[in-house]
């Protein structure tokens, strides 16, 4: 067992132990959206590391959270089985949007804007069935009666949502790992080199791009029913759209895309921001944390395109900077 | 003509030839993507954020300042352009060596910027100009002038577009430089230039629109969010940087967001828009035209 082996795992144990000796509700609950996010954030890197940049995830995001929530108000279906049905309406788009793209060679800026529509186009669809949805004023599952709580995933105490949370994270981080030790890395890695060489050597293009597409899709549908269930309330400026897509790939990028911790870093440091800006500016916040995301987002990647953690590890390494340790372009 | 309309019905004629109004917006939209794609190779995500700004232009010019909308208009133009070409060097310039991704990032990263500067700026309130233009009536069909003058306007705009492009040097060497980006410097054409004046040229289209859809529609932060992706998928259909496959993209476009608004919502109208699109990718992947190129 190696030492950082052992440092993850006795920073676990002090995740796990901690809510047993602390429990300021407020910073439970920002410890709550960081794990949430982090796990939102590690989904879209899975497909982002590999160049496959894609705006349509709050799309995927909103499909979760909304098909849950609906499908419990309207119909009466708990959570537990609403969840895979979201998420498999998230996948069912993912494969709607992503097989046409790959089988046809929609890369790069194409790709970037055909994910960037769906997000758009998802928005619009949540805005037009505002009688089922409640439009842009936002949505409420409704409350569970006493006993039903587990059934409905509805928990007050903000203990029970840190382990749900912390368990996604970690769900999250070996997704993570298991992809980076499979073939589909090496598929992806020479895919995000040039495709054309990729499908030469036998890989099959449309197949494995698609595979990673699903699966960040499903995840990411997950992080957003789990959002809702944990907020109960849900509007579509939230949980999708353009500006949750951009969101999702800024604190990737501030974080590192090409790291496991990248995106936990990058939660870590967009909600901190949001929140120490809403406490200092008070309700004049409104615009300000998107307005010092926007300029962080632009000075990150003009200076630093492998993000805080990525260059950190880099430079403690002291190795030469991978050629493929970059956003890279697919042609 | 009794017999013609006895066969289409009224309203049915009335959203075609609406949408045939709003596809010149949109084909105007679509051109100065097209055109910042076609010579700089970037897409510029934040297009459609531009516009919001001059529509808060014209807004403030001619609701707050009261200045006459025809004196507003090229104010409103001109600063578009400025916009534009600040956009150009103070982000995409640095990044002109970046993977294409990064710069398109890198211009959500001003998405955000400018989205939340007019909502800390201009507030949240849904604005417009207050100027009610009269409405044509032809039969039993309405137009209004808006759209009428919207659509002179912007074929005017795509015309001064064309000429410039075809009967100036400059215009010659944007041309030029969209075709081979390495040769042109090497024959004595500043590419740095032509970028900046391609970018203000793309932020002026963009100013040119604005004064059109704020004539149509109320400004408020998000407003881009409602035609922008619209945009950028006309731009993927019609083959990103093809002007005549945007120009005719446009139009296909707008008659279904057109004739889907008159059976149902608009936004069923975007919905339609968008699953069309996806079955045209798989019909014709390359962009509408892509076999006559």
């Amino acid at each position: 067992m190696k030492t950082h082996h052992l440092v993850f795992i006795a920073a676990l144990a002090a995740a796990i132990a901690l809510p047993f000796v602390y429990r300021d509700p407020y910073h439970l609950h920002l410890l709550v959206l960081i794990l949430i996010w982090s796990f939102a954030y590690t989904s879209w890197s899975i497909m982002g590391r590999f160049g496959l940049v894609s705006l349509g995830h709050g799309g995927f995001m909103g499909v979760g959270a909304y098909v849950t929530a609906l499908l419990w108000n309207h119909l009466g279906v708990s959570p537990w089985i609403g969840i895979p049905l979201a998420m498999a309406a998230a996948g069912l788009l993912a494969i709607v949007v992503g097989y046409p793209c790959f089988r046809f060679r929609i890369t790069g800026h194409y790709f970037v804007l055909v994910t960037l529509a769906l997000s758009g186009i998802v928005l619009q669809v949540i805005t037009a069935t505002r009688d089922y949805t409640g439009g842009s004023l936002g949505y409420t599952p409704d409350r569970a009666t006493s006993g039903r709580q587990l059934l409905a995933l509805q928990f007050d105490d903000k203990v029970t949502w840190y382990f749900i949370a912390l368990f996604i994270w970690l769900l999250g981080l070996l997704i993570w790992r298991a992809i980076d030790r499979s073939m589909a890395r090496h598929a992806m890695e020479a895919i995000s080199e040039d495709e054309d060489a990729a499908a030469a050597v036998g890989v099959n293009v449309t197949a494995e791009k698609l595979k990673i597409t699903v699966l960040s899709a499903l995840m990411t549908a997950l992080a957003g029913a789990l959002y809702c269930q944990y907020q109960m309330f849900i509007s579509p400026d939230t949980v999708s759209g353009i500006s949750v897509s951009l969101q999702m790939v800024f604190a990737a990028i501030v974080g590192g895309l090409y790291v496991a911790l990248g995106p936990t870093v990058g939660a870590i440091i967009t909600i901190l921001l949001a929140e120490t800006l809403r406490i200092g500016f008070g309700t004049n916040a409104v615009g300000w944390d998107n307005l010092v995301y926007g300029v962080l987002l632009v000075l990150f990647i003009i200076f630093l395109p492998q993000g805080i953690l990525g260059s950190l590890t880099a430079r403690l390494k002291r190795r030469p900077t991978l050629k493929s340790a970059r956003l890279k372009p697919q042609r | 003509m009794q017999a013609f309309l006895d066969i289409f019905d009224i309203y049915l004629l009335e959203a075609v030839i609406n949408g045939i109004l709003l596809g010149g917006v949109l084909a105007l939209l679509a051109l100065g993507l097209n055109l910042i794609f076609g010579v700089i190779d970037v897409t510029w995500i934040c297009y459609a954020e531009l516009v919001m700004i001059g529509m808060y232009g014209m807004y403030y010019l001619v609701q707050v300042f009261g200045v006459p909308y025809w004196a507003a208009a090229p104010l409103v133009i001109l600063l578009v352009a400025f916009l534009g070409a600040a956009l150009h060097y103070l982000v995409i310039a640095p990044l002109l060596t970046a993977p294409p991704i990064n710069q398109l990032l890198a211009t959500g990263g001003v998405l955000f910027i400018l989205q939340s500067f007019a909502t800390v700026a201009f507030g949240i309130d849904f604005r417009n100009l207050g100027i009610r233009l009269p409405v044509l009536v032809l039969g039993d069909m309405n137009f209004s002038y808006a759209r009428l003058l919207s659509f002179a306007a912007a074929l005017f705009g795509m015309v001064a577009v064309y000429l410039f492009m075809t009967r100036t040097f400059t215009g010659t060497a944007i041309r030029a430089i969209s075709q081979d980006r390495q040769i042109m410097p090497l024959m004595g054409v500043d590419a740095r230039r032509i970028y900046l004046i391609t970018s203000a040229l793309g932020g002026a289209l963009a100013g040119l629109a604005a004064c059109l859809l704020v004539l149509q529609y109320d400004v408020h932060p998000f407003v881009g969010l409602s035609f922008g992706p619209i945009t950028f998928l006309i731009c993927v259909l019609g083959g990103l940087g093809n002007f005549f496959g945007g120009f005719i993209a446009s139009f296909v476009f707008a008659e279904i967001i057109s004739l889907g608004g008159l059976f149902s919502d608009l936004e069923w109208g975007y919905v339609l828009a968008f699953a069309f699109f996806i079955v045209m990718m798989f019909i014709r992947p390359a962009g509408l035209l892509a076999r006559r190129r």
